[in-house]
């Protein structure tokens, strides 16, 4: 944890051994998330991925960030902007279908992708 | 807020770090982290906007990621990933430091970040101009051929690498040049801490050769860089599902019969290995739209960092830091630490797609 050094009230400065163990941490977190991309069926992949980022980005955001020790208003409105995300990706994904009548009026051509190229 | 107690300047030797209208250093310090945090926020809701079109579009259009993230490499991706988490981690030791008052440890620190954030441009400089030399642009430009671009600049054809990849080193290279004279000039004109910071700035230029030659090597190990039989390396995927369809289309290629846009290639024994263009589907190139969006902003982030840490850096070698004012290190290191924190998502977002 912090080792305080009360000369000063709010300087906090984290132990290197704490920010080494997050660092430790983060990087096999990482090599867990390379090595188990595609291991997993379908639907377990995305949010096993994502889990770990999130798990991750708690990480950094708790301790790189002092947000384990900082006031509660900033870590209020940090995690409001999340909120707001949150709230702007699922609000318009509830609201994409909307057109799909029209476009299935027009439908697709086939790929029409060039051919693969000759060699020379 | 307050109003400025002059009494306030008096009483504090170092009150020329103390705006006037803070009434102490705390003060001081909280607001300026509120204000960064502020700032992370509008930063946030920024990217938002991009991970709501990745979002709508991996949720409407599956296919299209499925067939187009074979084309990033998850092992530079990763090696980039490991690069940020290691800058932040140094990051982090830097505000540690500065509270501490040890300047000559946070202009360290700070520095080795510096250098991991220019590996990073150098990795994606080599990812970037890879692509592009295979026509993988965004949709509107998508073009993509099997077949890697054969360099024609006197410096693509000496060193075996991609023109784009010269076009994209030019401005680190003038950069390292440039910040080299300076310390050297600096120091012999005496002003040693401004040569000192000019020699610290032609260090992290050479953190971008580092991250560049490190990927290209990895590039050229896989045989995916220029001339490579693998014209991408990570379709060793695709090759295996589709290797009856790649051998035929190397038949064809044997046939001599060039399409004149690739007439001027002349690496006839050149193999191509990469998927099947014909078998993609429609709009491919959507995943390249979205994915060059979220990661050159990402870039240009990486480069703001590097000149918010070389402001950090130069105030460390004058020895500005201290137990009661460190603030705008912590500042810099949590918008650091968000750079890499975007990061985090979009590497597996981008490069892990199963």
């Amino acid at each position: 944890m912090a080792d305080h050094h009360d000369h000063t009230s709010f300087a906090h400065p984290v132990s290197v051994k704490l920010l080494v163990t997050v660092f430790v941490a983060l990087i096999l977190l990482t090599i867990l998330t390379v090595v188990s991309a595609g291991q997993l069926p379908r639907p377990f992949g995305l949010w096993v991925a994502m889990g770990i980022a999130t798990v991750k980005a708690a990480l950094v955001m708790l301790f790189f960030m002092h947000m384990f020790w900082d006031k509660p208003f900033n870590i209020m409105a940090f995690m409001s902007s999340l909120l707001f995300a949150s709230l702007f990706i699922s609000m318009t994904l509830m609201d994409t279908g909307h057109y799909q009548d029209t476009i299935d009026q027009f439908p697709r051509e086939p790929v029409a992708q060039p051919a693969a190229p000759a060699q020379p | 807020m307050a109003t400025a107690d002059p009494q306030v300047h008096d009483e504090h030797e170092h009150g020329e770090f103390i705006a006037h209208h803070f009434d102490n250093a705390e003060q001081q310090y909280d607001s300026g982290k509120l204000g960064i945090w502020v700032f992370l926020v509008t930063e946030v809701l920024f990217f938002s906007g991009l991970f709501v079109a990745y979002t709508l579009y991996r949720s409407h259009h599956p296919e299209i990621f499925d067939q187009a993230h074979v084309f990033l490499d998850k092992w530079l991706g990763g090696l980039n990933t490991v690069v940020l988490l290691f800058s932040s981690l140094t990051m982090a030791l830097g505000v540690r430091y500065a509270q501490l008052g040890k300047n000559k440890l946070v202009a360290f620190f700070v520095l080795i970040t510096m250098v991991c954030a220019a590996v990073f441009i150098g990795v994606k400089a080599i990812e970037y101009s890879h692509k592009w030399d295979q026509g993988i642009l965004v949709s509107s430009a998508f073009n993509y051929t099997t077949v890697h671009a054969v360099p024609a600049t006197a410096i693509g054809k000496a060193l075996h690498i991609s023109d784009y990849l010269v076009y994209l080193s030019a401005i680190p290279a003038i950069l390292l040049v440039g910040f080299l004279i300076a310390a050297v000039g600096f120091t012999v004109g005496g002003k040693k801490i401004l040569g000192i910071f000019c020699g610290c700035m032609a260090i992290t230029a050479g953190g971008y050769f580092l991250g560049v030659v490190g990927a290209q090597v990895y590039m050229n190990v896989t045989d995916g860089g220029v001339g490579g039989s693998h014209a991408s390396q990570p379709i060793l995927l695709y090759a295996q599902e589709d290797h009856a369809a790649d051998d035929q289309a190397g038949a064809v290629d044997d046939h001599g019969d060039a399409n004149e846009e690739h007439s001027a290639d002349d690496h006839g024994s050149q193999a191509s290995h990469g998927p099947d263009p014909t078998k993609f589907v429609r709009d491919i190139g959507i995943f390249f739209s979205i994915y060059y969006c979220m990661t050159g902003l990402h870039a240009f982030h990486i480069i703001g960092g590097i000149i918010a840490l070389a402001w950090i850096l130069w105030r460390s070698l004058l020895g500005q830091w201290r137990s009661d004012y460190f603030g705008p290190v912590d500042y810099v290191g949590l918008y650091w630490h968000l750079v890499d924190l975007i990061w985090i998502f979009l590497f597996p977002m981008l490069y892990l797609i199963d």
